[in-house]
């Protein structure tokens, strides 16, 4: 399944990658595969924006916007001009 | 200080073992707890309430290194986090393995959100290694991790702290068996966050919970609505002219939280939103017209049937975007962007016009 088009804040920079594979291991996505000992993106619309790909280069190759996916939190981030956060565990008793 | 702490040790000592612990085994760490391979009835029947309520929210492991089997210097470490139905899952799928478990302090969150909000991190990871001495209780420098905590856990990092090399296992640990087995290799269905019409349904008690918690406020501002007359409340007029609008809630509230999470990739559009609002009107449909039940005839109060619970289930299936394993921050701002302004509008044009319908009936207009 594929969320919108075009949204994501995925950046790559095929220069600084160093082959490592790392963001193949951690992305739940599939959004990279390994070519010609690098990383190449094989669909920017599968980020799901999780920001695990980022955390784990060590090389500085990779960045993105991350965050919560889930329209609970970025709304009550809005009410309360914080960033979006999980933390939903005091009213509505769910989370995540 | 130094004093508490010795305290508390030997309080943990004395407690008794936790029901799925079937011994203990010493390491140079202290002694550590073996944990059963097979769920109990009490176990299963956590999961169930956990997946229902907010029971989950104290749902919780003691921290900590834990054994699976008849684990020596050389097996494997797998790190959880301390809700129990994630350490519960990973104890049942590592039967016949012996192996160390370290469960780290996320508050009783799974591992996913937990390494969201940094509570499953790199810092945890790094203090939970040191505190249960794992370079002494094991001789070599891995340890596995769920794929998915690597949104929190930096595996350079780690490793430049503790000298353990993390590997990310698969995202299930019910490959953990087969992923042992060839060698620590991932397939790509191993690593990916797979969202079965299943994985979907059990998260949709979780939907509608929160939503008919908020439920009877709507069914007493119905009531009130049709039932308030100019000689008083009258209950009869409220219960005749309010029971429609109370079945359409309840069908907003089921396409939306239920049927939409449900068939989630055959509903048109990628929007949640769209999605939500296109099942809405669909019930609504089939509820006002195709089996005419309801027998709304009043045009104005069919408008707000139209205008409302579309929008309610609209509303609804947007926030299934929270449970999702593939929708992020960017899309979700996206779609509140222009989602909002039409929730707010829909409301108060449902509003306008229930007025106008009231005054009519009043014989004010």
């Amino acid at each position: 399944m594929k969320y919108l088009k075009n949204v994501t804040t995925l950046e790559y920079s095929l220069e600084k990658c160093a082959g490592c594979g790392r963001c193949v291991e951690v992305c739940p996505q599939a959004v990279f595969v390994m070519r010609d000992k690098r990383a190449a993106i094989t669909d920017k619309d599968l980020c799901m924006e999780c920001g695990a790909c980022a955390k784990n280069c060590d090389f500085g190759a990779l960045a993105v916007n991350a965050g919560v996916g889930c329209a609970a939190a970025i709304i009550t981030g809005m009410i309360t001009g914080g960033e979006p956060s999980c933390d939903c565990s005091g009213s509505s008793g769910s989370c995540c | 200080m130094q004093n508490l702490k010795f305290v508390s040790v030997t309080n943990i000592k004395k407690k008794p073992l936790p029901a799925w612990a079937t011994g203990t085994i010493a390491t140079p760490g202290g002694m550590v707890q073996i944990a059963s391979t097979d769920l109990s009835r009490t176990d299963i029947w956590g999961m169930v309430k956990s997946r229902a309520s907010a029971f989950r929210m104290n749902y919780i492991v003691t921290p900590g290194l834990y054994a699976v089997g008849k684990p020596t210097k050389d097996s494997d470490v797998f790190v959880t986090a301390n809700y129990k139905m994630s350490f519960d899952v990973l104890r049942r799928e590592l039967k016949g393995i012996n192996a160390w478990v370290l469960v780290l302090d996320t508050n009783g969150i799974n591992v996913w959100c937990a390494a969201g909000k940094g509570t499953f991190g790199t810092d945890e990871l790094v203090k939970r290694i040191i505190e249960a001495k794992l370079d002494a209780v094991v001789t070599h420098r891995r340890i596995i991790l769920p794929q998915l905590g690597a949104v929190g856990v930096s595996a350079g990092e780690v490793q430049k702290k503790t000298s353990f090399r993390v590997s990310f296992g698969p995202v299930d640990a019910k490959d953990i068996p087969a992923y042992v087995e060839s060698g620590y290799k991932k397939t790509k269905e191993m690593s990916t966050a797979k969202f079965s019409m299943f994985d979907r349904m059990v998260l949709t008690p979780m939907e509608i919970n929160p939503v008919m918690k908020k439920f009877p406020w709507f069914v007493a501002a119905i009531l009130l609505i049709f039932g308030l007359q100019p000689s008083g409340i009258l209950f009869a007029k409220a219960w005749y002219g309010g029971l429609p609008f109370l079945v359409l809630g309840l069908l907003a509230v089921f396409s939306g939280a239920f049927l939409t999470p449900v068939l989630l990739p055959f509903v048109p559009f990628r929007s949640f939103a769209i999605k939500g609002w296109l099942m809405g009107i669909t019930m609504t449909f089939i509820a006002t017209w195709l089996f005419n039940v309801f027998n709304i005839q009043n045009p104005l109060l069919l408008a707000v049937a139209f205008i409302l619970f579309p929008a309610l289930s609209s509303y609804i299936a947007l926030q299934f975007t929270g449970s999702t394993t593939f929708t992020g921050m960017s899309g979700v701002k996206k779609e509140l962007k222009f989602g909002i302004p039409m929730y707010i509008g829909a409301a108060g044009i449902s509003l306008v016009l229930t007025i106008l319908y009231k005054m009519k009936e009043w014989g004010l207009v």
